[in-house]
């Protein structure tokens, strides 16, 4: 399993995380290239469907990094995110699959090294659990 | 409106599990309001069943139709050019959808993807309760604008019984002894005579005692 290169999406807060990867960048920290970011400008725009399609499509996992509990720029997005977080993970328990595979993190703009402990962690974690079964049957 | 609940993925994918090409079809009505139905809950459906296809190594064609309502043959007309395209069609309607569905297109093979579950009202976002059924001769103006047939577990017109406690019912400390409430508005209202006379037994043959209902109205018909 050693050479599985994960596809790993995380949706970035513009407000925390997204900064925090800046962050980690001017601090030239290293992180695994498997991450995939796409910036929301509030994770409480992340949608259910905005997980569901990258796993559809073959992503590995799907991830959203909110800001810290109650530091909201719009009050509850990240509250919302993690409710939605939530029910895709029951949604791929139901049909077999590794709930473990989506998750959130909170972060904040600052933590330039958490958000690249975060990057490790996620594709470690993914990389344990192997290539999603979707994996390469999409086209 | 009518609230509904989407059925467990695990129903949904055996009633499909013979069939490659489907149409799921949703509702802009009560169970878009409900977040049961509308185009949203199409979409998460259609990905999840794909999901759980190619999981599968299989694949599963879904066209996604949301219709401005299913409980009127002009908007179940919307689909007629595509309909045969498909193997089986998942309506995503309170439960007179596929029933609308199925009488107009008598050739397909039409599944429920929700279970309808009460008529009701948001109590806040994402939580629902039920305020009525149907019993077809409202009389909630006698109890202070609550409906002792819906509400209380017994559906009793001359309460509270004996499991009211604290105001709360007996078969759940979740739920709101509705006699209690009775009780308290007419009170605050100064009408608590309203229930000192002994209700009658109701009339039930408006219900559904009465047999499959239908309403006309002559001027429109």
């Amino acid at each position: 399993m050693n050479d599985f290169d994960p596809r790993i999406v995380v949706y970035c807060c513009k407000y925390c995380s997204y900064t925090a990867a800046d962050t980690a960048g001017c601090l030239r920290l290293q992180y695994p290239p498997n991450i995939h970011i796409i910036q929301v400008p509030c994770t409480g725009r992340v949608d259910i469907l905005h997980i569901l399609r990258p796993i559809e499509e073959g992503a590995d996992g799907v991830f959203v990094a909110a800001c810290l509990d109650g530091d909201c720029h719009f009050l509850t997005g990240n509250v919302q995110a993690r409710k939605r977080v939530e029910y895709v993970k029951r949604t791929l328990e139901e049909i077999g699959m590794e709930p473990e595979r989506v998750g959130i993190y909170n972060i904040s703009a600052g933590q330039g090294h958490r958000f690249a402990e975060i990057a490790h962690e996620i594709t470690t974690k993914i990389k344990e659990l192997g290539p999603s079964p979707i994996h390469g049957r999409d086209k | 409106m009518i609230v509904a609940e989407r059925k467990p993925i695990s129903e949904i994918l055996d009633m499909i599990k013979d069939y490659h090409r489907i149409m799921l079809v949703g509702c802009k009505g009560c169970v878009t309001v409900c977040n049961a139905g509308g185009e949203k809950e199409v979409g998460i459906l259609a990905a999840t069943l794909k999901i759980a296809r190619k999981k599968e190594g299989k694949e599963l064609e879904v066209a996604e139709r949301t219709l401005e309502r299913q409980c009127d043959p002009e908007y179940i007309e919307q689909i007629s050019d595509i309909v045969d395209d498909f193997e089986a069609i998942i309506s995503m309607a309170c439960s007179v959808g596929p029933q609308f569905l199925s009488e107009r297109y008598p050739d397909a093979l039409v599944f429920p993807g929700l279970n309808t579950k009460f008529m009701g009202g948001a109590l806040a976002h994402g939580v629902w309760a039920e305020r009525c059924q149907g019993c077809g001769t409202c009389i909630v103006h006698l109890f202070g604008g609550y409906c002792p047939i819906t509400r209380c577990s017994k559906s009793l017109l001359n309460g509270p019984c004996g499991g009211s406690s604290n105001g709360r019912c007996e078969i759940d400390k979740d739920i709101d002894c509705v006699w209690h409430l009775i009780v308290e508005k007419l009170t605050r209202q100064g009408k608590l005579s309203n229930i000192l006379s002994v209700q009658p037994p109701k009339d039930w043959t408006t219900s559904r005692d009465g047999g499959p209902r239908k309403v006309v109205r002559e001027d429109l018909a």
